[in-house]
């Protein structure tokens, strides 16, 4: 076989691959948009209903508490692990710690984002049992996070190792302290960092394993952070089992507002992004 | 202009105790010129960068690095001293090689350094700072009506005397330039020159060159740096008219081969890195 055939056949292997990830892609996001957008869009209200007493037997009422559930775990979580993540890629680059110690947590950061979800969840679950607490909201705002955590770092951490080192020597140059320089990197990173919260949200509020046994499965609206409360992904998983067609259609509709939910998401990241590359030194956009 | 003594260095040496040790400078001691522009020159690789960082302490920022012997700013120890390493950085400005528009717009880019330091009193002092120090480089003119977009918009040469607004912003007593014409187009390198001309006046400026033009043309006094040692440290005219050492007459003329002494046993491929 000459180069030229080689490549050739590369080239098509590769085109092959290529169309077949984004035909099976198109085909679950068009399905569940179909499907889901029409059950949806035959009763919206759904969504903004609160559960009947008898939702998930015969599909009264809506999924509001699912919604509530998935904003008021994933939302904080997010947050929390967005500061956490930020402070440790920091922390982890070359001028704050050395080589080794962050080739080391690295390591650790990709065992962490290897391991399964329901194993974070086991590990709450473990806590909330040995400490006699009840599964909670608060529990899984807890899981989600740790399950977020290593996402958001390896991201951020990337995104500022690909920051210019001249924008560091700027900035030190000009007397600054170590503090102000690595707010300035981030800011010189900006587009890769949003991109890194925006995934680590994504994976969070599209997982279901988490909080399946920590944030309490209720079916009932949520009243506080230590009262059960349920997620949408958890939600679809019980939708999906029922025996009425009704609540099974729910199931279209609530991952409908899912991928809805995360497109918008990447949508805004994108467009945030690409104001701050305007601001990117050396002109790299994303 | 009297020519008072700067900055010093005393047997300053550093090496990088990497995956390889190299010892990038051997003892290095120089009297740096109060108000004079001084090119530090030689081949690729001979340690000027690691020279330039290490008279502010900019190497620190790396893992890795070792460094002996001492440098005076004036009679302030910059190394023996309890002073907080930004302080003296404020002194010892730094420009890299590369010209990089912080990640703010042109204005916030001048105003930066200014903030750190908490150097102004209100708005208007700030915008005055900002105006007179783009005037300084002239850029004002072509900037003035744009001070709000991104710096990182401007053209390369633009944003070299950016950069250099901004480190003088911070009021330094030295101004350490690193190659600051080498990424540039020769119509802007010549302007960010005449800059440089201009600033002595009242600064001390000393500059990394790899071009022995550039140093005949702007430069006061010109040290010889050769596989981290100083060769020679003459006023322009001698150096170049009238050399001391048979190495920098090789140089000057051209004698890019390099030799090795016997007694250095880095190998050459190590010690002249080829030019990235
Ligand atoms: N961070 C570093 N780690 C290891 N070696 C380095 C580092 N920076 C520079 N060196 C080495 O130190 C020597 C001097 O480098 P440098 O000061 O950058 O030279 P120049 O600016 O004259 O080209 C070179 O051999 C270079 O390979
Ligand atoms: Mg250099």
């Amino acid at each position: 076989m000459d180069r030229y055939t080689e490549q050739r056949l590369f080239g098509l292997l590769a085109r092959g691959a290529a169309a077949l990830v984004v035909a099976v892609m198109v085909l679950v996001i068009s399905v569940t948009i179909y499907r889901g957008g029409r059950v949806f869009l035959m009763d919206p209200t759904i969504v903004i209903t609160p559960p009947g007493s008898r939702y998930m037997l015969e599909g009264d009422g809506g999924f509001l508490h699912a919604v509530l559930g998935s904003i008021f775990i994933v939302g904080p979580a997010t947050i929390i692990s967005a500061v956490l993540a930020v402070s440790t890629a920091i922390y982890l680059q070359s001028d704050y710690s050395s080589e080794r110690f962050s080739d080391t947590v690295n390591m650790f950061l990709n065992v962490l984002w290897g391991t399964p979800p329901i194993v974070y969840g086991v590990f709450v679950l473990t806590v909330i049992i040995a400490i006699g607490a009840r599964t909670s909201m608060f529990f899984g705002i807890v899981a989600i996070a740790i399950f977020q955590y290593p996402i958001m770092t390896r991201y951020t951490d990337e995104a500022l190792r690909s920051a210019p080192d001249s924008v560091k020597e700027a900035t030190y140059g000009l007397g600054a302290t170590r503090f102000e320089t690595a707010l300035m990197t981030a800011r010189a990173a900006l587009p890769g960092v949003i991109a890194g919260i925006v995934m680590g949200f994504a994976r969070g509020i599209g997982d279901a394993a988490t909080v399946l046994f920590t944030a309490g499965r209720s079916t009932n609206m949520p009243a506080g952070p230590f009262d059960g409360a349920t997620t949408l992904p958890v939600l679809i998983f019980d939708q999906a089992m029922s025996f009425n067609a009704e609540v099974r259609s729910h199931a279209y509709a609530a991952s409908f507002i899912l991928i809805i939910a995360v497109l918008g998401l990447i949508l805004v990241s994108k467009l945030l992004a690409g104001r701050y590359a305007r601001y990117a030194p050396g002109g790299r956009h994303s | 202009m009297t020519t008072n003594t700067a900055l010093t260095t005393k047997d300053l040496s550093v090496t990088y105790v990497g995956d390889r040790e190299v010892e990038a400078l051997k003892g290095v001691s120089i009297d740096f010129s109060a108000n004079q522009l001084s090119a530090i020159i030689g081949p690729s690789g001979c340690g000027k960068s690691t020279l330039l960082k290490s008279l502010n302490r900019l190497h620190e920022i790396q893992p890795n690095v070792e460094i002996s012997g001492d440098v005076h700013l004036g009679d302030q120890s910059v190394y023996n001293t309890d002073e907080p390493v930004p302080k003296l950085r404020k002194r010892i400005g730094y420009v890299p090689q590369t010209p990089t528009a912080l990640p703010l717009s042109i204005y916030e880019n001048v105003a930066y350094g200014v903030k750190l330091h908490g150097e102004y009193d209100s708005k208007n002092e700030l915008d005055a700072l900002v105006e007179s120090y783009l005037q300084k480089v002239n850029l004002w003119d072509e900037v003035e009506d744009r001070l709000e977009t991104p710096g990182a918009e401007l053209s390369t040469g633009q944003i070299q005397r950016l950069c250099l607004a901004r480190s003088l912003a911070v009021e330094p007593d030295v101004l350490l330039c690193d190659e600051v014409t080498s990424a540039l187009d020769p119509i802007s390198a010549e302007s960010v020159e005449e800059t440089l001309v201009d600033l002595k006046e009242e600064y001390t400026i000393i500059m990394v060159t790899h071009s022995m033009e550039q140093a005949q043309r702007i430069a006061d006094d010109v040290v010889f740096l050769y596989l981290g040692e100083v060769i020679e440290e003459n006023d322009v005219q001698t150096f170049f008219q009238n050399p001391e050492k048979e190495r920098t007459k090789k140089f000057i003329d051209g004698d890019t081969i390099v030799e090795y002494d016997e007694s250095d046993d880095d190998s050459p491929s190590e010690a002249v890195p080829a030019e990235r």
